[in-house]
């Protein structure tokens, strides 16, 4: 159990990252030109209104100051009021949350649920007409940007056919299900074609190797040598993969949300960038990060998990 | 009792080569076959050719018969052929780093063939998996079942191997040159091993080699090949002791002296050749210091020294020396 020991030590080591991430967005957000009060009250307001709403939201104090307060709400649980919403950013991000999670769960499930058997069947059928036809889709997935084939997808399933509704978030379980179906399918489509590809040259250099030679010669049928012995194996790489475009795909919720408008934390964070709503992008991108880096973890853990050699 | 024949067995690849050409063996329950050469000369694919396992796209045997217990192997379906890999005939390697699947525990390993084969339980296969280490003299097997082959010395991982064939109760085992990459101490081990299973189990044994040492001490019979042909084969005492083909002769005289010797080390001229350059004739003619015009054109049959048990050279000019004690151990 040692080797599953650097779990504890994660946080500690996350420390100095997240501090180096709170940084770098409180000053590249306030580099951005724009005032965030003059957003808020319009082009005719008077400067008394927005000096009173700069001091309201300290604004007008010194941007060290600004730092220590916006990192003393943290230590409180709070990240800030939103000029905009006027709540906690903490709340706001609370009621946002969930249609990106399931936007990035559901998007990963189908990518792995697409890639895992055509992988399968190109390596296991390899330089057979299934292995050329699945490499040559893959290819083209590969290459299809993801905003044009989110704009066919609608095209043709909800447009042409009906069979799923344009763009939103429904009010209850079936109707979110059957809203984030799309935006879903449009992820995993792209993402399922890397993961293909990685999991079949996987495969093939696995099955090259030298214990399943071993495992042939002790009468193993290949169903079995395929599932238990080279799968396993094939696996440790292709998750490390998964983590990175995990992480990637966090980020492309931004776009995602904002093309099949989901009110989700992508959407919000682009609403606040373009109203200098500082607390809101602050807390979004530090929720954006505590993901991207806990995603890690989880890859780190199944790596540790699925190879004995590997020691972190 | 003849537990495997092999006649006139031939491989071929794409373009038509023999890389085994005509090769006729046989071995008995309970006996150790050395089968030896060197690298290139066949042996490895022959031994492959009798499981149904031949490496690579294109190899392919093209004639020959392969018998196991009387049944023609080669007439076996997938099916019947699965049941007879493992079960009938095991095969351990070189390499037993990488022939054990890395992210799976020894003990797992030993109890599939258990379970696999046998039906076993896991908790059976998990106590037979314990057994099979203890047998292969793993100290501590009961704690060692659950580690993983990266945690197993070389020596170590080759017993596991051992095991892990053992587990499916094979009446044969192929051992593909097992101790080359061993220490010498622990090549000793390993060697005493097999002979203490044969002797325990009955378990017959070939063992690929090119080394002319492990066959003095653990072989009861010999079959030498060279360049995909059979050249020489009998018992151990008689191969060494007086070998009748030139080849047989030059490999033992290649073999350092435990004395140091005096001078230079004796060598064969030139190098093997490669398959698709098999000279015509007697494939060792080019090396072969008594080669004649003969030898440069019809090829040499296997014949048996009429005063022997089953001594046989391919050579027309084979002629019994008898050596300088290369025959010991025992």
């Amino acid at each position: 159990m040692h080797r599953f020991r650097f779990v504890l030590w994660r946080p500690i080591q996350l420390l100095p990252v997240l501090f180096g991430i709170s940084v770098l967005v409180f000053v590249m957000v306030r580099s951005i030109p724009g005032d965030p009060a003059r957003i808020l009250l319009g082009v005719r307001s008077t400067p008394q209104a927005i000096a009173r709403i700069r001091a309201q939201y300290g604004l007008d104090e010194p941007l060290w100051l600004q730092y220590f307060y916006f990192l003393r709400n943290l230590m409180n649980g709070e990240m800030g009021k939103s000029i905009i919403y006027r709540v906690d950013t903490l709340k706001l991000i609370d009621s946002r949350i969930q249609p990106t999670i399931f936007l990035v769960l559901g998007s990963v499930l189908l990518a792995v649920l697409i890639a895992l058997p055509l992988a399968t069947g190109a390596a296991r059928y390899r330089g057979r007409l299934a292995d050329h036809a699945i490499r040559l889709i893959s290819t083209i997935g590969l290459g299809l940007p993801a905003f044009w084939l989110a704009i066919m997808v609608i095209l043709l399933f909800s447009i042409s056919l009906g069979w799923f509704p344009v763009s939103g978030y429904g009010s209850d379980w079936a109707e979110r299900l059957h809203h984030l179906f799309l935006p879903c399918l449009t992820v995993a489509l792209a993402l399922s074609a890397v993961l293909t590809r990685n999991l079949r040259a996987s495969l093939l250099m696995e099955l090259q190797n030298d214990y399943v030679t071993a495992a042939r010669a002790r009468g193993l049928s290949e169903n079995r040598i395929f599932w238990r012995h080279v799968m396993p194996n094939s696996l440790i790489p292709t998750i490390n993969l998964l983590a990175v475009n995990i992480g990637w795909l966090i980020g492309g919720t931004v776009v995602i949300e904002s093309v099949f408008a989901i009110p989700g934390l992508g959407q919000l964070l682009v609403k606040a960038i373009i109203s200098r709503d500082y607390m809101v992008v602050q807390g979004v991108v530090l929720v954006f990060a505590l993901a991207t880096v806990a995603v890690n973890l989880i890859a780190d853990l199944l790596t540790v998990a699925l190879d004995p050699r590997v020691k972190l | 009792m003849t537990l495997l024949q092999v006649s006139n067995l031939t491989i071929e690849d794409r373009l038509g080569t023999a890389l085994v050409d005509g090769v006729t063996l046989s071995v008995d329950r309970g006996e150790i076959l050395g089968l030896v050469g060197e690298s290139g000369s066949g042996k490895t694919l022959a031994c492959r050719a009798m499981m149904r396992l031949l490496p690579g796209d294109g190899l392919a045997i093209r004639g020959g018969e392969i018998r196991l217990n009387g049944a023609d192997v080669l007439a076996y379906d997938d099916k019947r052929m699965m049941a007879v890999r493992g079960r009938e005939i095991g095969m351990i390697f070189q390499n037993p780093a990488s022939h054990l699947n890395p992210v799976m525990t020894i003990g797992k390993q030993i109890a599939e063939g258990r379970r696999w084969h046998f039906g076993a339980s896991r908790r059976e296969a998990r106590q037979q998996a314990i057994e099979l280490l203890r047998q292969v003299g793993i100290p501590d097997p009961a704690r060692r079942v659950d580690n993983y082959p990266h945690e197993f010395s070389g020596g170590m991982r080759q017993r596991a191997m051992i095991a892990v064939a053992l587990a499916c109760e094979p009446k044969l085992l192929i051992a593909d040159e097992p101790t080359t990459a061993l220490d010498v101490t622990v090549q000793m081990q390993v060697l005493h091993l097999l002979r203490d299973l044969r002797d325990r189990l009955g378990l017959a044994v070939i063992l690929i080699t090119h080394d002319l040492g492990v066959v003095a001490q653990t072989c009861d019979r010999i079959a030498v090949m060279y360049a995909g042909r059979l050249c020489e084969t009998g018992g151990k005492r008689q191969v060494l002791g007086a070998p009748r083909h030139p080849y047989t002769r030059g490999l033992i005289e290649c073999q350092p002296s435990s004395d140091g010797g005096v001078g230079r080390m004796v060598t064969i001229q030139g190098q093997p050749p490669l398959a698709q350059r098999f000279p015509a004739g007697c494939r060792f003619h080019p090396r072969c210091g008594r080669a004649t015009t003969e030898c440069t054109s019809i090829q040499p049959e296997m014949r048996v020294d009429p005063g022997t048990d089953n001594h046989a050279a391919a050579c027309h000019h084979a002629v019994s020396v008898t050596n300088r004690g290369m025959v010991h151990g025992q």
